[in-house]
């Protein structure tokens, strides 16, 4: 649920050629290990909260990373989601708050721990930053449907806003690890269907201020926007889309970040006929779609953002709201 | 640890509250685990109505102190959707199901999968549905109770009466003369038991489930949402304050409204005969267990699903250990 308590808030250790002959046995290039008919569409949470104890919590400019040993679990697919809630006192804090898990993107998955970038914007978010290692957490996940590998051999464009980075870092690594390219994935493989060989991903990250411009560390090679100009281009993430977009629109745009950022990618890519994958945050009670509580409009009526998303194909939607 | 409620034979007492569980959806999110360890003893589904609904608009939650206030707006295929695609996967689903009890609270400790299951599997079929409907006339719910009596796959029926009538603009379960007046009406149109799920904002919650009594009605549960709201942060530019819901208003739920779930239930046990299903804030077994002490029969689990989905089996283990 909100955790601004106003606005919405919101694998395993392997060396690199092991990874690689695996994802290159999953199968072919189109669309490889897709599910056949009738099979999950997405990777499946075991139907359990599990405890995990906390490995690190370190300061990355503005943020928190929230590293917690979970080598038990399936590996994520890019855009997927956990619901977390710390073990001991949760509740019981400022305003009696939190009560309900918060949900986060998973960051990335390497080692055998998932990483999360926590920013502290209400009750849920800032007892999670005050973890420390000895600390445990409940998780449940992975929940959620994922990013899809890009169609037509476009390349992939990563666009993303403040912690809105996070679903990105991991989604880069499924795009680097079977990529004839130097850049070598920071993560472990991630699960769902494998993902075609391809160029390594343009990064496009907007952020308020250099603190958490900070953020952009998770990944590789980014180029980086501030509103206030302090690091990189001075103005939104979206300058930086467009002017990419204008050089070569032979792309799917990934996208993570605030609604109006979304709205904008969404408003640019359609402008173009550019597919977009926009992963959405929403206020949420549950993650697994008993709530009916983080509905967003869609052209076909309201979607659960947990269940139906995070990640949507931007032309599901009017606009981002 | 069977329980007979209605003439169904559950496995523990512990179901869901209606719309706090979407199996459907469940199923999706976890896959076959969900079938291998469902958590409830009896599916209540969400309400459904006549036609469909799209539900309130966003946002629909706010957290409170210890709660939840949701503002939904029973979402819904409508009858129709609800009897061609809803019913026949959720039969499919609940078919041949064991009811799951898991042995230590501290799944993460044992690792996912281990857990025996508590009591031994009865014979099938073992997790029967319960339907919830709502309607805002007698005909409307007359309709619905009909199209339940045709489907084999639906055990009993929850009619829920937290509607306001469409002429008096007052919800039909909060006065006591209309409520049995309703139930009367409806009641021939089933055999199959119907338990009434009252409504907590009414001045006499006692004296409206002797209504459904009177009316016919086999059993009752209670409670439903408390009516509750939030307000928007204030608009810089300034002007009146408004709700942050975007239906307005909303129920709270979740352990905020425990004691009051629980002198509810005493209140109706003390001035009905039919069996209570008490719910309101339930978090473990100790709390089910109040509930039946002061006269429930099920007992069920609500706001407590959100933040842990297997919490309905949690539940059922930490009450027969008590």
């Amino acid at each position: 649920v909100s955790d601004a308590g106003g606005s919405h808030d919101a694998g395993r250790p392997d060396d690199a050629r092991a990874r690689q002959t695996a994802r290159h046995a999953a199968g072919p290039d189109d669309a490889p290990g897709r599910p056949a008919a009738g099979e999950a569409d997405r990777v499946q949470a075991p139907f359990a909260r599990r405890v995990l104890p906390v490995m690190a919590n370190e300061p990355l400019g503005a943020y928190r990373v929230l590293r917690l040993a979970d080598p038990g679990a399936p590996a994520p697919e890019p855009g997927q989601f956990a619901m977390l809630a710390a073990f001991e006192h949760w509740g019981a804090g400022e305003d009696e708050r939190p009560y309900l898990p918060r949900a986060f993107s998973i960051a990335r998955v390497r080692r055998g721990e998932a990483h999360y970038l926590i920013e502290d914007v209400g009750p849920g978010s800032r007892r999670l930053c005050e973890l420390a290692p000895g600390d445990s957490v409940w998780s449940l996940g992975p929940l959620g449907r994922g990013f899809a590998p890009p169609r037509e051999r476009r390349r992939a464009i990563l666009a993303g806003g403040g912690a809105g980075v996070a679903p990105l870092a991991i989604l880069q690594d499924a795009l680097l690890v079977n990529a004839p390219h130097d850049l070598p994935a920071r993560g472990d493989p991630p699960g769902g269907p494998a993902w075609p060989p391809g160029e390594a991903p343009t990064v496009l990250l907007g952020f308020r201020d250099a603190a958490r411009a900070r953020g952009a560390t998770l990944l590789d090679d980014a180029q980086i926007a501030t509103d206030d100009g302090s690091v990189g281009h001075h103005g939104r993430v979206t300058d930086l889309l467009a002017r990419e977009l204008e050089r070569d629109a032979h792309a799917t745009v990934y996208a993570c970040g605030p609604a109006a950022m979304l709205e904008a990618v969404r408003a640019l890519c359609a402008a173009r006929a550019v597919p977009a994958q926009l992963a959405l945050e929403a206020g949420m009670a549950c993650g697994f779609g008993a709530c009916f509580g983080c509905v967003v409009p869609t052209r076909d009526g309201y979607a659960r953002v947990c269940v139906d998303g995070p990640v949507l194909d931007a032309a599901q939607l009017e606009r981002v709201a | 640890v069977n329980v007979r409620f209605c003439g169904l034979e559950l496995a523990h007492p512990i179901v869901n509250a209606s719309g706090t569980f979407d199996a459907l959806a469940a199923a999706r999110a976890f896959g076959a685990q969900l079938r291998e360890r469902f958590p409830f003893a009896a599916f209540v589904s969400k309400t459904i109505t006549l036609r469909p609904r799209a539900g309130n608009p966003p946002p629909r939650l706010w957290e409170t102190p210890a709660g939840l206030i949701n503002s939904i707006g029973l979402p819904n295929r409508g009858l129709d959707g609800y009897i061609e695609h809803d019913l026949p996967a959720l039969a499919a689903l609940l078919d041949g199901l064991q009811p799951w009890v898991i042995e230590d609270r501290r799944m993460g400790d044992l690792g996912v999968g281990g857990a025996p299951l508590h009591p031994p599997p009865p014979p099938r079929p073992f997790v029967p549905l319960i339907t919830n409907v709502m309607g805002s006339t007698a005909a409307e719910i007359a309709t619905l109770l009909e199209r339940c009596q045709q489907r084999p796959e639906i055990a009993a029926v929850e009619l829920n009466v937290s509607c306001p009538n469409v002429n008096t603009g007052l919800d039909i379960g909060a006065d006591p003369a209309q409520l049995e007046a309703v139930v009367r009406e409806v009641r021939p149109r089933l055999t199959k038991p119907l338990i009434v799920k009252l409504t907590p904002n009414t001045a006499d919650v006692a004296a409206c489930a002797q209504a459904a009594q009177d009316g016919g009605a086999d059993a009752v549960s209670l409670i439903n949402t408390l009516r509750a709201m939030a307000l928007a942060p204030a608009d810089p530019a300034g002007g009146p304050r408004r709700p942050w819901l975007g239906g307005g208003s909303g129920g709270l739920s979740g352990p905020a409204i425990r004691a009051v779930a629980l002198a509810q239930v005493q209140a109706v046990a003390r001035r009905v005969s039919i069996p209570i299903v008490g719910m309101g804030g339930v978090q473990s077994g100790a709390h089910a267990r109040d509930l039946l002490d002061v006269g429930a029969t099920l007992v069920a689990v609500g706001t407590e699903s959100f933040r842990d989905p297997a919490a309905g089996a949690r539940i059922a283990w930490e009450l027969a250990e008590l």
